[in-house]
């Protein structure tokens, strides 16, 4: 191993071989990955590990056994390269030869005149894919959780054989898919996809999984099993491409660097030899460790995969009150979802009140059609879907909340109306419910104010759609105590929701910055902006919607409405678009029509002005914006540090990983510096060194 | 109503190879290998529609952790056998596996049952004979029954003391010859067929294979004389002429004749009767002995009818006792010829299928023979003993 690339803080992925008696009285080895902890910590290479793999298979090689197995501890093959080291690579030498010890170790598995297998008994990720790949044969577990080649989405590519392998064995399409769309859709295959694309040659049924696998082994060996692998048409392989190439571009604009390495090492590998495409894997691998998408990649995976599952400022667990029954205010859409939410993942009783029987029904009988729907999907069974079935219920008489633990308001957006609905909620319940608002901009404390009780009212800011948006913006008001944010947490987190402590400031993050960013837009269309350069503007920062398109999932309505209370609170940086009025006055869906196109009839209505910006004024003016508004946000202590902005960004915006949120992008661009006068995150945190 | 009795076959039996206490399975769980070998009978047989499995008996002396939760069902649904298979635990202490045969055999005849999976299992590394016990006070307060009868070793020195024509030396060279025949049957690969292969994992080592029994061993006649005789000072019994501590499971399929028939099932043996018996317990080794008187009366049979017996080595000083009983000599080549417990191992619960899965195989090999004898003693004082026809025996020529 090169001590040039060694991580001290490695947990070392060991490779155990053991000399294996088959029943039929012949000699295997058996190779284990396995770094001694239980599933929750799955087995990774990092330089050390990569080393006793080399020496394992050194050693299985040279006893000239029947064959040798690579194999994972229990649950997990092996997850990929060891991504916690990659920040300490600071020289591009370095970067090249992380990769080349890879493709090193790997190859002695394809090279290797005995017969070699992977039995991939469990997740095998990157890495733990490619090395399997280079054995000479597959069997896959049908319990394996995925298997997937993820590193495109984090701004790498599969660098230790992956491009030139995968093609090569399941055919450029599928490999396609595999190495680029996946990824970018944060997908991954299931074993019998695996099986079905040929990336496994069998699968078996995890209860006898390895001695099936070795038996079969045997059989692969003595010639009784035969071994069918698909044709290769390599004469697609150019059309594929230019054909992946084309959607990488309509859908990213060409902005992820990781997938166009990506896409040229897949056409390398129709004719490359092995050996010069493994070079070419390594070459574009440095490149990109010594990026700044990929750094930022690593940043924001850092961020989604840990510090969301350690909120920053949240208060002892232990404080923690037990929520077994919910109440809903309202059975409109949004409670209605909510609903549905709070009582599949808590199964506890949730009531829903409005104020008369109708609209009641109305929102039981949704949450209803929405559990037949998931049980005809197969994504519940049926006995779940009748205990969730009965423990959603609806009142006209909010005594129902009498013995509610939290009461979660998502009524009408206005002070007086939540104000009211509080009032009258407190008379019934008892005097430690919570009382959680779902307000998207609101201030929570002023809705506290006036209650007996005003400690146990907390800002829980759900994200549309609320089934799939994975933020829950937690707001912490004035008086709220640490029992009442305890639980807001504890139930964030039953909720699988990622919760993001905010200070009670208005719209908090995600709508604070997105509404500031619009504004700009819909300012510069005010001006006479053509919508279509308004729209297109921002297309070099990757972001996964135009402004319009966002503004229409938005809604017009609610998109102005936080506008106004925005305005209000800081009335010179936050317009409010006289023309957005007029399209929510209309009852338009946005600017735009369903394809994206300017609708006719809301450009007859725009009265704009005459002096338009160029694309390029208007993406200054918008990024220039974002950074003094995140620097303010901070000063106002609105989050615990820049890395929370982003958190808040990349999971309730979908703000593109490959960019690490928002601020890395500012950073890396100058803006930051340029508009406030220093970086949000230090040199080196989410870009390159 | 009147019904008929219907004959009952053995069908096919495996198991896993024995593992000594603390040693290659010290990682694997008990329910894992009798899963393993019920995967492995429905794998052999395919003939066999997992939904006409009836019942699932699985035996545990020590019903708790991994050999708890009713294993007889959790191993089925583990096993991957339809939800509608059902299944249950039994408790005969070593004569488990056997009674989960008796019994389900008992459920064919009636009627109740096509066909049924019985087996066995004791990982006694997980589970050291004796634990969690909690013996009535009564027993010594109002002397029931001997202290010394809960210890299966004192009883077999007991066994000794009453027959005192059973010397150390018979019982060192019985347990010396199960060695040699265990060996040669290795050798001859009569044993393998029958063994399932078990991945085992250590965390240290990383994951192995077990295929073959962990406790047979090279000795010699004048080794055996010099282990210590751990039950009594100066004593008979020693690790020697008795089993050990081992970890197994087991696992056949029985079904009614006409069934095995009509889905083209191999028939390996016929029922023909079972006796259970209760004796003392101080000396509950002797229980084969009225236990075979039983089943041979209720056959109509003597014990010359019998041609193969394969006889739980649990001591060699119980054996013994059984071959003095009915004449026969100590080295007798119908009598084990595999070798037995003292060499293989002797999983309390799971042995019983372990004889019957070599009988037979021992059937196939001798059509001369007519019928053949399982016979294992028990502890707290009982005996229990099957009688089998062989289906490959075509009259006396």
């Amino acid at each position: 191993m090169s001590a040039a690339i060694s991580n001290p803080n490695e947990v070392v992925t060991r490779a155990l071989l053991r000399f294996v008696t088959l029943p039929s009285r012949e000699r295997a080895a058996l190779i284990t990955l396995d770094n001694g902890f239980d599933h929750t910590k799955p087995n990774s290479f990092g330089p050390a590990g990569l080393a006793s793999l080399e020496a394992a298979i050194d050693e299985a090689v040279a006893a000239a056994p029947k064959f040798i197995a690579l194999t994972g501890k229990p649950y997990i093959f092996c997850v990929g390269a060891d991504i916690t080291g990659m920040p300490l690579l600071t020289e591009r030498e370095q970067a090249l030869e992380l990769g080349r010890y890879g493709h090193r170790v790997f190859k002695k598995f394809k090279d290797s005149t005995v017969p070699t297998f992977a039995f991939i008994n469990g997740a095998a990720m990157g890495g733990g894919l490619e090395v399997a790949l280079h054995c000479h044969y597959r069997t896959v577990s049908s319990g394996a959780a995925a298997l997937a080649l993820p590193e495109v989405a984090i701004g790498l590519v599969p660098g230790w054989g992956g491009t030139q392998l995968l093609p090569n064995l399941i055919g450029i399409a599928p490999a396609a898919q595999v190495i680029l769309q996946n990824p970018l859709t944060q997908k991954t295959l299931k074993p019998a996809q695996a099986r079905e694309l040929g990336i496994a040659d069998e699968i078996f049924e995890p209860a006898d999984y390895l001695e099936r696998s070795l038996a079969w082994a045997e059989g692969v060996v003595d010639g009784t099993v035969t071994v069918i692998r698909p044709e290769i048409d390599r004469d697609m392989w150019d059309g594929v491409l230019f054909f992946a190439r084309h959607q990488l571009d309509e859908r990213l604009h060409g902005a992820v660097n990781s997938a166009n390495k990506a896409l040229d090492l897949l056409a390398l590998a129709k004719s490359s030899t092995f050996e010069n495409g493994t070079a070419a894997e390594d070459e574009a691998l440095a490149d990109l460790i010594m990026g700044d998408q990929a750094r930022a990649s690593l940043y924001a995976f850092d961020l989604v995969q840990r510090r969301a599952k350690r909120p920053a400022g949240a208060p002892d667990k232990g404080l923690a009150r037990d929520v077994t029954k919910v109440g809903i205010v309202g059975a409109g859409l949004m409670a209605s979802q909510l609903a549905l939410l709070f009582v599949r993942r808590l199964e506890v009783p949730v009531v829903l009140t409005d104020l008369d029987q109708a609209r009641v029904d109305k929102g039981v009988g949704y949450v209803h059609a929405e559990i037949d729907k998931l049980v005809s999907k197969k994504r519940l069974d049926p006995g779940k879907a009748a205990k969730l079935r009965g423990l959603v219920s609806g009142s006209a008489d909010k005594a129902a909340f009498a013995d509610a633990d939290l009461v979660l308001e998502a009524v009408f957006e206005d002070l007086g109306v939540k104000k009211q609905v509080w009032a009258e909620v407190e008379k019934i319940v008892r005097d430690d419910c919570v009382l959680a608002t779902n307000t998207s901009s609101l201030s929570v404390s002023e809705q506290a104010a006036g209650l007996a009780h005003p400690e146990r009212v907390v800002g829980l800011h759900f994200f549309n759609p609320v089934a799939m948006m994975p933020l829950l913006e937690i707001v912490r008001a004035d008086r709220t105590d640490d029992a009442t944010l305890a639980t807001a947490f504890a139930v964030g987190k039953a909720l699988k929701k990622s919760s993001v402590l905010v200070a009670d400031r208005p719209a908090f993050v995600v709508n604070r910055l997105l509404t500031r960013f619009l504004g700009v837009v819909t300012a510069a269309v005010d001006n006479g902006t053509p919508i279509a350069v308004a729209d297109s503007a921002l297309d070099t920062l990757g972001l996964p919607m135009r402004p319009m398109a966002l503004l229409t999932m938005v809604g017009p309505a609610v998109a102005h409405h936080v506008a106004e209370t925005l305005h209000t609170a800081f009335p010179d940086r936050f317009g409010v678009s006289a023309n957005l009025g007029r399209v929510v006055e209309a009852g338009k869906r946005g600017f735009t029509d369903a394809e994206g196109s300017p609708d006719p009839e809301v450009l007859a209505l725009l009265q704009v002005g005459d002096s338009p910006s160029t694309a390029d004024e208007l993406r200054d003016e918008a990024t220039a914006a974002l950074a003094r508004e995140i620097r303010l946000m901070l000063d106002e202590g609105v989050v615990a540090d820049a890395r929370d902005i982003d958190l808040c960004m990349i999971l309730g915006a979908g703000w593109p990983m490959h960019l690490g949120g928002v601020t890395p992008y500012l950073d890396r661009e100058g803006i930051s510096e340029k508009v406030t006068g220093a970086r949000f995150l230090p040199p080196g945190v989410a870009n390159a060194p | 109503m009147p019904r008929p009795v219907r004959d009952v076959v053995f069908v096919d039996g495996v198991r896993t190879p024995f593992g000594k206490a603390g040693g290659m399975y010290a990682n694997t769980r008990a329910d894992d290998l009798v899963i393993r070998c019920i995967r492995e009978l429905l794998r052999r047989n395919p003939q066999l529609p997992p939904e006409r499995v009836d019942e699932v008996a699985i035996a545990a002396t020590t019903q708790i952790g991994d050999q708890g939760l009713t294993i007889g069902r959790t191993a089925a649904l583990l096993s991957g056998l339809p939800k509608t298979v059902p299944g249950y635990s039994i408790d005969r202490m070593c004569a488990g596996a056997l009674t989960a045969v008796t019994s389900v055999a008992g459920g064919i005849a009636f009627g109740a049952y096509d066909v049924a999976i019985a087996g066995g299992v004791e990982h006694m590394g997980r589970h050291p004979m004796g634990e969690g016990v909690d013996p009535n006070p009564r027993i010594l307060a109002e002397k029931l029954v001997d202290p010394s009868a809960l210890v299966m070793g004192s009883t077999a020195e007991n066994l000794h003391d009453r027959l005192p024509a059973i010397t150390k030396e018979r019982a060192d060279k019985f347990g010396y010859a199960s060695q040699v025949k265990t060996a040669a049957a290795y050798q001859a690969g009569k044993l393998q067929p029958d063994l399932v292969s078990v991945a085992t994992r250590d965390p240290e080592a990383g994951w192995g294979l077990a295929t073959v029994d962990e406790a047979p061993r090279e000795t010699s006649l004048e080794k055996l004389g010099t282990l210590k005789t751990p039950f009594r000072p100066h004593g008979k019994v020693t690790a020697g002429n008795a089993a050990g501590l081992n970890d197994g499971a087991t696992a056949a399929i029985l079904a009614a004749e006409d069934v095995a028939l009509e889905l083209g099932l191999p028939i390996g043996m016929r029922l023909v009767s079972y006796g259970f018996v209760g004796v003392e317990p101080e000396v509950m080794g002797y229980g084969p002995v009225p236990a075979t008187e039983k089943a041979l009366r209720q056959a109509g049979l003597t014990i010359a009818d019998i041609g193969l017996f394969e006889l739980n080595e649990a001591f060699a000083v119980q054996v013994l006792a059984f071959l003095d009983h009915f004449g026969i000599a100590d080295d007798d080549p119908r009598v084990n010829p595999w070798g037995g417990a003292i060499a293989v191992g002797h999983p309390l619960a799971s042995s019983g299928v372990r004889l019957m899965t070599q009988l037979s195989r021992q059937f196939a090999e001798h059509p001369e023979v007519r019928y053949g004898l399982t016979a294992m003693c028990v502890g707290i004082g009982m005996g229990a003993s099957v009688i089998w026809e062989n289906p490959n025996w075509k009259g006396d020529k």
